[in-house]
């Protein structure tokens, strides 16, 4: 086969592995916009706060250390102790829940019947919040996040496919990080549809998402319904942090991933799980093959960004809804 | 309350509020949040740190105390000018703004304000000719310098010969990163390597195509002009496609400890420009640990000594306070005004001897300043990471870089700045 075919399948498989990455942050803006009709533009800093947290539990770094240090004039700042990963990806699971009633309880619930607009302003200010409590509670230094996912590409797969091509062809790259997050990423969408068909929560969050005025008539809590979207917006929130962290270290920029989000939410649609996927895919694989084909030899590179939006652009004038988001008809 | 408690707490709160009028005032446009913040915070750290040690040591300078204003601009360049117009009425003496976006704005306004910018390594690159910009300081090193330091360090290693090999830059898709492509041209056509420049987009999370292509084409050499987390993902996928991190070269923005550690031990042997020393091993952070981290009056936390860009903040504040003693000597008053302190900047002259003095023998090079050259030596030294050890190592001497090719850029960007800002250049 020729080389500059085998670069190009080598382009779309990580094209395909980096649209799973973009589509696991959209996945979250999904769940929300969903269920309440919010965009809640602190979802990349949910992502940030998740992983910062996790590796603050991880490493038994005491919460707040500076601030207690500048104040008490003490100098604590770990515990002492070392978390277990599972252990401590459980319990960053459950300061997201607690974070998704404290959300519920001190800002949606004052909001209820307010216009969009207003509950989006609302996520503006939640998400600069976040920013600054995060940096207050865990320090503002970059961090290294060691769950024990496996770093590098594959040896095994550049061994057993160099002799596909000539002498410039090293065998096909898979990050192995990428390959894991691809697994990690279908079976939280499996795990997602189950719970939203097969659990009586799981229906009363779409019966919500339907029409909530309706499900309300049928005894089903509104608040309740937030508070569990929110938690899992917030649980799909950290497994973004956990993948896009392994790659940087966790740090303030892991919550500018919501960048990637956007087009795969207007390509995809923003109320379809599905569509986040495949959204994110095709955005992954067309801004890969497009730096590759025209982008890098032809445009100078850094391209990637650009095509993305403009991918996004074009189904906004030509498919508003995106491939499988929900027409909405308002009549005047 | 009557017109006496108003007037007397009107009088208490402006005494609090600004400076006494003898203070030396640094204002620190640093960044502590944002993406950029684990950069920002260490080197606002040690620029603020060298200035309280002088205070708590010594008194401040030639007995005038020194107070360092911060102003969080979180790197962004609107958030710096204000920075700039909300602190300049307080005295300030010198901006030190730690971003290029910045400095390119306030060039012109603290030129006209009369009150000195310095940017060490950072900035505009060609204000190292004073004859144009009088009020621009880039010392000891600049862009250029770095592009041309790396390129000596690999020709150090290939026996003084590139010809025929192959090098890539990658470089943060911005002003700041597309600086060294010009000069990085203009030594490629002198020693006869082949340049490719690959950019990476703000912010820099996402390199897996530029990382591919770097595979696919096997260059001989990669060098780096990243800041934030495009340096951490760069260093991370290098390791991922086993490119030879020994040659992998970033400039000083790109080499720093928070850099490195997310890849851990597969960052070791990853180089970068640097234009200072590394490490602790200096009498004057045993200083600043006793007179400043004990007596709980450091910046941050006290554990950024020693990690690089502390250094580089450290660096910079002491050859500012080197500038206020000139301007004081100059002008026979410890009570400077910015105009005084851009005189002293302009006279500075560092010695060998005066930096074993001052606790930091052999941290950077000997230097003067003059007006026709801002710019300093131009030297440098490459420093090499140790994942095990988790420390960085001078792997080389601190080396001049070429003139021959950078002067012609400088000359002919700063005549165009000239040109277009009706500047007649010139020494007084």
């Amino acid at each position: 086969m020729p080389d500059q075919l085998l670069f190009a399948i080598e382009v779309t498989m990580n094209g395909l592995m980096a649209g799973v990455l973009y589509a696991l942050v959209a996945l979250g803006f999904v769940l929300i916009f969903k269920a309440s009709g919010i965009f809640n533009y602190a979802q990349g800093v949910m992502a940030l706060f998740a992983a910062m947290t996790l590796v603050g539990i991880q490493n038994g770094q005491v919460p707040f250390a500076h601030l207690i240090n500048a104040v008490f004039g003490t100098e604590v700042h770990h515990f002492g102790w070392h978390v277990p990963a599972i252990l401590a990806i459980l319990l960053t699971a459950c300061v997201m829940v607690l974070f998704a009633w404290i959300v519920e309880r001190y800002v949606l619930k004052h909001l209820v019947g307010q216009p969009d607009i207003i509950l989006f302003m609302a996520t503006i200010g939640l998400a600069y919040f976040m920013e600054g409590f995060g940096d207050l509670m865990w320090g503002a230094d970059i961090k290294k996040l060691d769950v024990g996912l496996p770093q590098g590409g594959s040896f095994w797969l550049e061994e057993n496919t160099a002799w596909l091509g000539g002498e410039g062809f090293y065998g096909f790259f898979i990050d192995k990080l990428d390959m894991v997050a691809t697994v990690v990423a279908a079976i939280l969408v499996a795990s997602l549809v189950a719970f939203s068909q097969y659990t009586k929560q799981g229906r009363a969050m779409r019966a919500v998402a339907d029409d909530h005025q309706a499900a309300l008539s049928v005894g089903v809590s509104l608040r309740f319904i937030w508070v569990l979207v929110w938690s899992l917006a917030g649980f799909v929130a950290l497994v973004a942090g956990i993948m896009w962290g392994a790659k940087s270290g966790v740090q303030f920029s892991l919550s500018l991933i919501a960048l990637k989000a956007l087009p795969v939410l207007m390509l995809g649609g923003f109320t379809s799980i599905p569509g986040a996927i495949v959204g994110g895919l095709i955005i992954g694989v067309g801004e890969k093959l497009f730096e590759f084909l025209i982008g890098a030899p032809f445009l100078g590179g850094a391209t990637e960004n650009w095509f993305a939006y403009m991918l996004a652009l074009l189904f906004l004038v030509f498919r508003p809804q995106g491939l499988f988001g929900e027409k909405i008809i308002e009549r005047v | 309350m009557n017109m006496k408690k108003i007037a007397a707490a009107s009088v208490a709160a402006l005494m609090v509020g600004t400076p006494v009028l003898a203070d030396l005032v640094f204002p620190s446009l640093s960044y502590r949040t944002g993406p950029y913040a684990a950069g920002g915070i260490p080197y606002a750290d040690g620029y603020s740190d060298y200035f309280t040690l002088l205070n708590e040591r010594d008194g401040g300078i030639g007995g005038a105390a020194i107070q360092v204003i911060e102003c969080e601009t979180g790197y962004n360049t609107e958030k710096g000018v204000e920075c700039y117009e909300s602190t300049k009425g307080q005295g300030a003496l010198v901006y030190n703004p730690l971003s290029t976006g910045i400095t390119y704005q306030l060039i012109p306004k603290a030129t006209a304000d009369n009150i000195p910018l310095y940017t060490p390594g950072y900035g505009r690159t060609s204000a190292a000719n004073g004859k144009v910009f009088s009020h621009v300081f880039n010392f000891p090193a600049n862009y250029w310098n770095a592009a041309s330091l790396a390129v000596n360090h690999l020709l150090a290693e290939n026996g003084g010969d590139l010809n025929g090999k192959s090098v890539a830059l990658v470089y943060h898709n911005s002003a700041y990163g597309k600086e060294p492509i010009r000069t990085l041209e203009g030594l490629a056509e002198k020693h006869g390597f082949k340049l490719t420049a690959i950019p990476v987009d703000h912010p820099g999370q996402e390199q897996k195509s530029q990382w591919l292509q770097i595979r696919r084409e096997k260059p001989d050499y990669v060098l780096m002009w990243g800041w934030g987390v495009m340096n951490q993902v760069a260093i991370q996928e290098a390791a991922n496609i086993r490119f030879p991190m020994e040659n992998f070269v970033g400039v000083w923005w790109s080499g720093g400890d928070h850099d490195v550690a997310p890849a851990g031990e597969s960052a070791t042997g990853y180089k970068a420009v640097t234009f200072h020393a590394v490490g602790s091993d200096f009498p004057v952070f045993d200083d600043i640990q006793k007179h400043v981290v004990e007596t709980g009056k450091a910046a941050g936390a006290g554990d950024n000594i020693g990690k690089a860009i502390y250094n580089r903040g450290v660096y910079a504040a002491m050859l500012m306070a080197e500038a206020v003693s000139k301007a004081q000597e100059i002008h026979g008053t410890p009570d400077i005004t910015a105009a005084m302190m851009r005189d002293g900047m302009e006279a500075l002259e560092i010695t060998d001897a005066r930096m074993a003095e001052l606790g930091m023998g052999g941290f950077g090079p000997a230097f003067s300043v003059s007006c026709e050259n801002h710019g300093g030596p131009g030297t440098g030294a490459i420093q090499q990471w140790d994942g095990a050890a988790g420390t960085w190592s001078l792997i080389s001497e601190f080396g001049g870089s070429d003139m021959d090719v950078i002067q012609p850029l400088i000359d002919a960007d700063s005549a165009a700045y000239a040109a277009e800002n009706n500047i007649e250049a010139g020494c007084n």
